[in-house]
């Protein structure tokens, strides 16, 4: 192996049973690099890192690390950390009732006594040391998402790892926890780690990285140095044709929004018990808003407040000028709101159900439990929808928890559309899905607002509700703290209203 | 492989219909008259069936009906109702408090029938509630009736074995004249039809597997999640009611202290034994009928090879212990390698990206 | 929730103990506490506490109290609970038999009289005056001996137990598994239904399907009993007085008794609950002065047989209703 070369995969293939997930695909990780491996969902990037750490076997090819002079077979992630590989994935893998300092030295070593002291002052040296805000005797579960992931990191970096590999690991944080991270992973970069960094956002990964290695699916499409890649380039090479969609996007932010009539929703005084705090909203026939915020300044929250997901503590609602109450999911479906959560796997997805049936859920259950939808009415519906949105699936029987991220978002936003809502709230719909997709979805809710439906669509991705929404909801400390409209919609002006500078610059 | 048996190869059905298989095979070698069925006259005079097929049919009634509810119960809420003995003895009792009072005739029998199922459902909905509203491990909820119910049911009749005997109720705890097949056989039947009538025409099954995967994400879609735990309960309350007022009706008397002793531990075994994750979410109702039969098919070969009574339970536990896990993921991951590795097909794992 | 449940039998215990001591004022009446099963216990169980309700009365000039508990720790605080209050007479019936001695010993050297009835404790003679018990063993031999009295050309028996290791089930299997071990009578099935109807009915079920013949059916309790008729009965197999099928059980319900009076079963052995009035006998000559004659009154037991039981014998012995 070549020097300064700490990984290198050679001509991988793994095929599952009708699909071919990689063909021939070389990787190289350099030492002190950190190397983003992108590409859209079912590109493959997942199973070479499965393939990499032994959760699956490869079908053929060959692998090399560091330090060990002939080819090597990994057959179980615990042979993998052996073998200084480390993973962080994209959901936090760690135990939520333990502490910090637990979680961080839990089935390492082969000690029988467990000197807890010691393992604790460990643990804050190293959390003091990578500057990561906790405590090493608080429990885990106590943290933000974000802690959670450094500390999954601190984990993996105590470890000696030679190759750390980091699962969409931003994809849950907001702007200075990604900062933080990245020095993080600078620092580890300058130890000498190689990183493996898997990221659906274009910034980040020019921020950070240094080398960029695309797959499509199942094949390798190259590897590039950031500097000589424009993104647009980037982006072509992920999707595989020439993208210009997304510039178009911008300007066909929809302009028949009708204020004349009552407003499709209007919440006045609305709070619920998850934590929405007294707050006033509504949202015309057509139109698009946002709600915007650091994460936990309550936009989820509110929306779920709508929703009648939390249990409602006050205030008054009107659907089309009408009072009405909404007090639970069901409620707001009867009025024509469909909500799609933020997590979509605790919130959304029905894990072993079928595709189809997680389609036609909400459907179903606004028709009702006595009048199930025939056999051949719910695979008419199913097979459409999974036609309409591109949804990637075997079939419609598989079940949704084998689908990759982004398809599984698509079901859960057919199962809505199949409501043919007044008003859709779409959560964070775009998170942890490929470019693709995010573009597809944008497109939509753009589409769906010509066609008279409102939408609020919610993203940490400023540059995404800027394309998409007509009117921002700003919102800080679970209030909210100002609505822009028209040229306001700025990332600056936006950044101002969140800090609370609002005033002197409005 | 053609697609069929390929897709049945793959079904939770596969262990549980095999070990029953296993069981009638080695039963035949055993003694091949063993399931042989005989006509013969009772002491009513009337034509009957009889032989071990017809005693593991009969036998295991109570327990397949239980079984369909405990199913339901397990994949609603992910935990099993531990108290349907005791509850069983408060309906069988309610029942004979009916029919004690008054003379017996057919209407009389089906009051009591339905006053016992009201009684019935009114502990599963306590149970429910409990585990729905208040969010308690349905063990430990269950844990509360487990432990009054039986001095409960002493109390419904103030007397330790009341008897209540009507050649009427012999229609129901043995046989109808003129069909020579035990009645409790034809009342699991109709259940079973009712019960799969109701899964087609409601969205019973839908609603239940949603709650039981994902509470969360149900509730989001609009499924009274709650409401449905409290339904699967109210459910097994019926399926409880039926199966105490079969017992009281085959022996004429109810012993509130011995009356569907320890089934609540059959009948979860026969869930699992189905191939159902005792954790809840997705069901067959069929599996967990076929785990009753099996339990009951070895009960009655143990007692035909005439083992030790008390060595019964052991056997019993050995060959349950084996079927479970069998049927754990682990050995079923393994037997597919096996497989794999013997027709060189590469192994089948989910499609992930 | 043990916690909650607990504390909830301790207020229990204490207010039915507050609400005792309110009665002590009256001061000729003989005080006597009773530890006992609760009556829900069985059927016997239930006649058990009836009989000694009808006993020890006031007009009979006992100040009574009872405490009913199926586990022995309560028991054994209730029984000290008596002795601190101060009662002349201790009547036991022991959920177990062990443990008993510390307390025993406290009665004694506070002056309490003891009793033991219906169970046998692990204690020394000393520490009480008299223990009225049944012999289960003899039940075992008097219901053989009537067996053996039919004069059948074969015995082949099917033979249903009780639940194992309980005093019931050791004692009424022993005289006919001496039977069986010399030869005299054929062992077709032995299981245990530990006393459930049902369980038994499934264990004939299962020697008929087998095709082996039998002619008597020993069961150890008349519910037993009962669900072996069930099996019968489907199976088309006669029994009772001058049928194919001997039946006997025990415990003498009343429902039992008709069967026997209507010959549908041939035996039934009795299981004496009435100790109280044995009992109050020797407390009355305890009270004269006297002296007692026995520490074990064993309680007369017999059994029933179908061609000469009568009405009177139903009423008079028989269980429930």
């Amino acid at each position: 192996m070549q020097e300064g070369i700490v990984l290198s995969m050679h001509r991988i293939c793994k095929a599952f049973p009708g699909v071919r997930a990689l063909q021939n695909v070389d990787f190289t990780l350099r030492k002190g690099e950190i190397h983003a491996l992108m590409g859209e969902n079912g590109a493959g990037k997942s199973t070479l890192i499965k393939v990499l750490t032994g959760v699956y076997p490869k079908d053929s090819g060959q692998v090399y690390i560091s330090g060990i002079n002939r080819e090597i077979t990994v057959k179980s992630p615990q042979e993998a950390q052996n073998l200084g590989i480390s993973t962080v994935y994209q959901e936090i893998m760690l135990c939520p009732n333990l502490t910090v300092a637990e979680n961080m030295f839990i089935g390492r070593g082969n000690y029988r006594f467990v000197n807890w002291r010691s393992m604790e002052e460990k643990a804050t040296e190293i959390l003091t040391k990578l500057n990561i805000p906790v405590r090493a005797t608080q429990q885990l579960v106590a943290c933000s998402l974000a802690v959670q992931q450094m500390v999954a990191i601190a984990r993996s970096v105590d470890m000696d790892c030679k190759v750390l590999i980091l699962d969409e690991p931003t994809s849950s944080l907001d702007e200075s926890e990604v900062a933080k991270l990245f020095s993080l992973m600078r620092e580890l970069k300058s130890r000498g780690v190689g990183i493996i960094f898997i990221t659906h956002f274009l910034e980040q990964a020019y921020e950070i990285s240094d080398r960029i290695t695309v797959l499509r699916n199942g094949e390798l499409v190259g590897e590039f140095e950031v500097e000589k890649l424009p993104r647009i380039e980037l982006v072509t090479k992920m999707m595989g044709k020439a993208l210009d969609d997304i510039s178009e996007l911008q300007n066909r932010k929809a302009s028949n929004i009708n204020t004349d009539t009552a407003p499709v929703f209007e919440a006045s005084g609305l709070s619920s018990a998850g934590g929405a705090r007294t707050f006033d909203f509504k949202i015309h026939k057509g139109e698009v808003n946002g709600f915007t915020g650091l994460l936990g300044s309550g936009r989820s929250e509110s929306v779920r407040a709508i929703f009648g997901a939390d249990k409602i503590t006050g205030g008054s609602v009107k659907v089309e000028g009408k009072n009405v109450r909404i007090t639970k999911p069901k409620d707001a479906m009867k009025h024509g709101i469909g909500y799609l959560p933020e997590d979509r796997k605790q919130d959304g997805i029905v894990e072993d159900l079928s595709v189809r049936e997680n389609i036609l859920l909400a459907l179903q259950v606004m028709k009702g439990f006595f009048r199930p939808f025939s056999k051949a009415e719910a695979e008419a519906f199913a097979d459409e929808y999974i036609r309409l949105l591109g949804i990637k699936t075997a079939s419609a029987d598989t079940p949704i928890k084998s689908l990759s991220g982004g398809n599984q978002q698509k079901a859960i936003l057919a199962r809505w559309l199949l409501t043919n809502p007044k008003y859709l709230i779409l959560d964070e719909p775009t998170r942890g899905i490929d470019v693709g997709t995010k573009v597809e979805i944008q497109k939509l809710v753009l589409k769906l607002a010509e066609e008279g439906v409102s939408v609020t669509f919610i993203s940490s991705e400023i540059e995404e509700m800027l394309r998409t929404c007509s009117r921002l909801i700003v919102m800080r400390d679970r209030k909210i703290v100002g609505e822009l409209t028209g040229d306001d919609m700025t990332q600056l002006k936006i950044m101002h209203t969140i800090a609370g500078e609002a005033a002197q610059n409005g | 492989m053609d697609n069929g048996l390929k897709k049945f190869s793959r079904s939770q059905l596969v262990v549980p219909l095999f070990s029953l298989f296993l069981l009638i095979v080695f039963n035949l070698i055993r003694d091949v008259g063993f399931f042989s069925v005989i006509v013969t006259t009772n002491n009513e005079g009337n034509t009957v069936l009889s032989g071990n097929l017809i005693s593991i049919l009969n036998g295991a009634s109570e327990l397949a009906i239980i079984a369909i509810g405990m199913t339901l119960v397990t994949a609603s809420s992910g935990g099993q109702d531990i108290s349907v003995g005791a509850a069983a003895a408060i309906a069988g009792s309610v029942f004979v408090r009916v029919l004690r009072e008054n003379q017996i005739t057919m209407p009389i029998i089906l009051a009591a029938f339905l006053a016992g199922c009201v009684v019935a459902i009114i502990f599963g909905s306590f149970n429910g509630t409990l585990v729905a509203a208040f969010k308690i491990q349905p063990m430990i909820a269950t844990l509360i009736l487990f432990t009054a119910g039986r001095p409960i049911a002493y109390w419904i009749n103030g007397g330790a074995t009341p008897t209540v005997s009507s050649s009427l109720l012999n229609y129901i705890g043995s046989f109808i004249p003129g069909i020579p097949i035990p009645t409790p056989i034809i009342i699991v039947i109709i259940f079973g039809v009712l019960v799969s009538l109701v899964l087609r025409f409601t969205n019973l099954r839908l609603y239940t597997q949603a709650v039981g995967i994902n509470e969360r994400s149900a509730r989001l879609t609009g499924i009274n999640a709650a409401g449905i735990k409290l339904l699967s309960f109210m459910i097994l309350g019926v399926c409880v009611a039926i199966s105490g007022s079969i017992g009281v009706s085959r022996i004429g008397l109810i012993n509130h202290e011995t009356l569907l002793l320890d089934i609540e531990m059959d009948a979860i075994l026969a869930v699992a034994i189905g191939g159902n994750s005792l954790g809840g979410g997705k069901f067959s109702l069929t599996g967990s009928v076929i785990g009753a039969y099996i339990i009951q098919a070895l009960t009655i070969t143990l007692y035909a090879m005439k083992v030790s009574s008390t060595a019964v339970k052991a056997y019993k536990a050995i060959v349950i212990i084996a079927i479970v896990i069998i049927s754990s993921p682990i050995v079923k991951e393994y037997a597919l390698r096996l497989r794999g590795r013997l027709l060189g097909k590469p192994k089948e794992v989910t499609e992930n990206q | 929730m043990k916690k909650l449940i607990s504390v909830v039998l301790i207020l229990a215990m204490a207010s039915g103990l507050v609400a005792c001591s309110a009665l002590t004022s009256k001061s000729k009446l003989i005080k006597v506490g009773i530890v006992n099963n609760p009556p829900a216990e069985s059927g016997y169980r239930a006649a058990n506490v009836a009989d000694f309700e009808k006993v020890f009365t006031e007009e009979n000039g006992y100040d009574v109290s009872t405490y009913y508990s199926l586990k022995n720790d309560e028991q054994l605080n209730a029984a000290g609970q008596f002795i601190t209050d101060g009662v002349d007479y201790l009547l036991i019936s022991a959920a177990a038999t062990d443990g008993w001695e510390s307390v025993l010993s406290s009665a004694k050297e506070a002056g309490v009289k003891v009793f033991l009835f219906d169970r046998m404790l692990n204690a020394d003679e000393s520490l009480y005056e008299a223990a009225v018990v049944s012999d289960m063993a003899q039940e075992g031999i008097t219901a053989v001996e009537w067996l053996k009295s039919q004069k059948l050309d074969s015995y082949k028996v099917v033979h249903i137990q009780g639940a194992m290791g309980s005093d019931a089930q050791i004692g009424r299997t022993a005289a006919l598994e001496a039977e069986f071990a010399a030869g005299t009578m054929t062992k077709v099935a032995q299981q245990t239904a530990t006393w459930d109807e049902a369980e038994a009915k499934k264990i004939v079920e299962a020697v008929i399907n087998s095709g082996e013949e039998f002619n008597v059916i020993y069961a150890e309790n008349d519910g037993m009993a009962k669900g072996a008729v069930a099996a019968l009965d489907e199976a088309g197999i006669t029994h009772g007085v001058g049928k194919e099928v001997i039946i006997m059980g025990f415990d003498c319900n009343k429902w039992a008794l008709r069967e026997l009076l209507a010959g549908n079963w041939n035996y039934d052995g009795q299981c004496s609950p009435f100790q109280a009035s044995v009992i109050h006998e020797m407390i009355q000559k305890l009270e004269a002065g006297e002296k007692l004659a026995e520490k074990k009154v064993i309680s007369k037991e017999r059994g029933f047989d179908a061609t000469t039981i009568t009405q009177a014998d139903i009423d008079t012995y028989g269980l429930g209703e």
